[in-house]
C-alpha cells in the first residue's frame, strides 16, 4: 500500500515539475502516433472512398482483408514489421530497425484499417441524394466524389480519433520495433511497461495518468463527433 | 437560339418493369411544360433520364441548339439543371449550398457574392445566409434547391414537385420564381406537379404520362 501511496505522490510531482524526461516521453509519443494517423489518413481515406464510391473489383474481398486488419493481434505486427526491417529483411537496407521510424510503420500498420474502414462505412453512408444534387448543379465526377466525401467528414474524422485511441494505447508492435531506447524511442505505453518491470513506479504511474487523461479526451472527442454526425448539430461548414 | 430538347423513343425499365416505353416528344423552347400522372408512373424517372442522371435503356435524349444535337457532356449538363424531390441539401451553411453550383464553375468569390445574395434575395432566405441549411424547415429546404438551381441561370431547368408538402403562401412564392424564370431568363421549364390547378397556372402546355408513354394533356 504504502509503495502505491508514494508512487501516487512522487508521480505527481513528477507532472506538476514538468519532469524533462517525462515531456520527452510525451513529446515522443505524440510525434510518433500523429505521423502515424496523418500517414494513415493519406493511405486510408483515399482508399476507403474509392471502395465507397467506384465499382472497383475484389472490392468485397478488399473490405474484408481491411476489416479484418482492424482486429490485428499488435504482436503478428510487431513480428512483421521486424522481420520486414531485420538486417537481412526485405527492407534492412533502409536502417530503420529500433527507430522512431519503425514504430511509425509499426503504427501506420494498425491505423490503417481503422482509418479505411470508418472512412469507407462513413462514405457509403452518405445519403445518395447528395451525389445526385452535385451532379444536376454541374459536378463533374471528382467534384462529385469530394462533395460526397465532405459530407462523411464527422464520420472520417471518428474514424481518425479511434485510430489514434489504438495506437496510443498499444505496447507490443511498437516495444519489438522500436526497442525501448531511452531518450529514443521510448514512448509513453513501453516506458510504462519497462519501469513497472524493474519496479520503479513513479515515472509508470505519472505516464499512466497521462495516457489515461489522453484516452479520455480522445473518447470525448469521439463521442462528440458522432454525435455531431448524427446530428449534424456540427459548426464545421465547409467554405 | 437556346437549347432545346427532344426525346427519341425513350425507355426504361427497373427489374424487368418496364416504367417507360418509347416515350418521344418534343419541348418547345422557353415555355413551360407540366408533367401529370400517377404515383409511380415514371414522371421522376423521366425526368431524371431528361436531366442525364439517369440513361435510358433504349432511345436518345437530344438537345439541339441550331438543330444540331449536342454531345451530352459535361458542358452541357452545366446549361440545363433539376431539382430533385428531396432537393439534397449539403450540410453546411445556405450560402455555401447555393454557392455551390458557382464554385464548381470556377466563378470568382465576387462574382459569386453578388449572384448567391441577389438569389437568396428572390426567395426570401437572406436571414438565412450564414445559417446550417439543415436546419432550414421543409418549404424554406425547397426554396433553397430552386436557389440552387437558379443562380445558375439554367436553360432548361426540370422540376420535380416543387411544391409538394409547402403551405400556400410559400407555394405562391415558388409559383412566382417559376414563372420569372420563363419570363425573364427565358428558361424552359418542365416540371411534375400533382396539383391540377398549379398545371393549369403555370403550364403553358401539359403532358399527362400514361401506360408508360407521354399524352398531350
Ligand atoms: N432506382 C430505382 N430502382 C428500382 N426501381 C425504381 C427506381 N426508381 C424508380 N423505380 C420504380 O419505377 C417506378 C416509377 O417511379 P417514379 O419515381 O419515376 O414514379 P413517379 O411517377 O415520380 O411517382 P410519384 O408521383 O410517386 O413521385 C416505380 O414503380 C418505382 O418503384
Ligand atoms: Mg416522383
Amino acid at each position: 500500500m504504502d509503495t502505491i501511496l508514494q508512487g501516487f505522490s512522487s508521480a505527481f510531482k513528477l507532472i506538476t515539475a514538468l519532469d524533462p524526461e517525462l515531456l520527452k516521453i510525451i513529446w515522443l509519443s505524440l510525434q510518433v502516433s500523429a505521423a502515424a494517423l496523418l500517414l494513415a489518413l493519406i493511405l486510408g481515406l483515399p482508399l476507403g472512398a474509392l471502395l465507397a464510391l467506384k465499382r472497383l473489383p475484389l472490392r468485397g474481398l478488399i473490405l474484408s482483408v481491411i476489416n479484418t486488419g482492424m482486429g490485428l493481434p499488435p504482436v503478428v505486427v510487431g513480428l512483421f514489421v521486424y522481420l520486414l526491417l531485420s538486417r537481412s529483411g526485405p527492407l534492412g537496407f533502409m536502417e530503420l530497425l529500433y527507430t522512431p521510424g519503425a514504430m511509425i510503420i509499426a503504427q501506420l500498420i494498425l491505423s490503417f484499417p481503422i482509418v479505411t474502414s470508418l472512412s469507407h462505412t462513413a462514405i457509403v453512408n452518405v445519403n445518395p441524394i447528395i451525389r445526385q444534387a452535385a451532379q444536376v448543379l454541374g459536378a463533374n465526377p471528382l467534384q462529385e466524389a469530394l462533395t460526397v466525401i465532405r459530407e462523411a467528414r464527422y464520420g472520417i474524422m471518428t474514424g481518425g480519433i479511434a485510430a489514434l485511441g489504438r495506437v496510443t494505447a498499444e505496447v507490443g508492435a511498437v516495444i519489438m520495433v522500436g526497442g525501448n531506447i531511452a531518450g529514443y524511442t521510448r514512448v509513453m505505453t513501453t516506458t510504462i511497461a519497462l519501469e513497472t518491470d524493474k519496479g520503479n513506479f513513479d515515472l509508470a504511474i505519472a505516464l499512466g495518468i497521462i495516457l489515461l487523461g489522453l484516452s479520455l479526451m480522445i473518447n470525448v472527442a469521439f463521442r462528440t463527433l458522432q454525435k455531431m454526425g448524427r446530428t449534424g448539430s456540427g459548426v464545421i461548414l465547409w467554405d | 437560339m437556346g437549347l432545346s430538347l427532344e426525346l427519341a423513343q425513350i425507355s426504361k425499365a427497373y427489374n424487368g418493369q418496364v416504367i417507360l416505353r418509347d416515350c418521344s416528344w418534343v419541348f418547345e423552347t422557353g415555355l413551360s411544360h407540366v408533367l401529370m400522372g400517377p404515383n409511380g408512373t415514371g414522371k421522376s424517372t423521366l425526368l431524371r433520364i431528361c436531366a442525364l442522371l439517369e440513361a435510358p435503356d433504349r432511345g436518345r435524349v437530344n438537345y439541339l441548339a441550331d438543330g444540331r444535337p449536342l454531345p451530352l457532356d459535361l458542358d452541357l449538363k452545366r446549361r440545363i439543371t433539376l431539382l430533385l424531390p428531396g432537393v439534397g441539401v449539403f450540410n453546411t451553411s445556405v450560402f455555401n449550398n447555393v454557392a455551390y453550383g458557382l464554385k464548381i464553375r470556377g466563378i470568382n468569390r465576387k462574382e459569386i457574392q453578388a449572384k448567391v445574395d441577389a438569389t437568396l434575395e428572390a426567395v426570401g432566405l437572406v436571414e438565412k445566409k450564414r445559417q446550417r441549411a439543415l436546419d432550414l424547415s421543409t418549404g424554406q429546404s425547397k426554396r433553397l434547391g430552386l436557389a440552387r438551381a437558379m443562380v445558375l441561370e439554367p436553360e432548361v431547368i426540370f422540376l420535380d414537385e416543387p411544391t409538394a408538402s409547402i403551405d400556400q403562401a410559400n407555394t405562391e412564392i415558388i409559383e412566382d420564381i417559376i414563372m420569372n424564370l420563363k419570363a425573364e431568363k427565358k428558361a424552359t421549364i418542365i416540371m411534375v406537379t400533382h396539383d391540377p390547378a398549379q398545371a393549369e397556372r403555370l403550364g403553358d402546355r401539359l403532358l399527362l404520362i400514361k401506360d408508360g408513354k407521354l399524352w398531350p394533356g
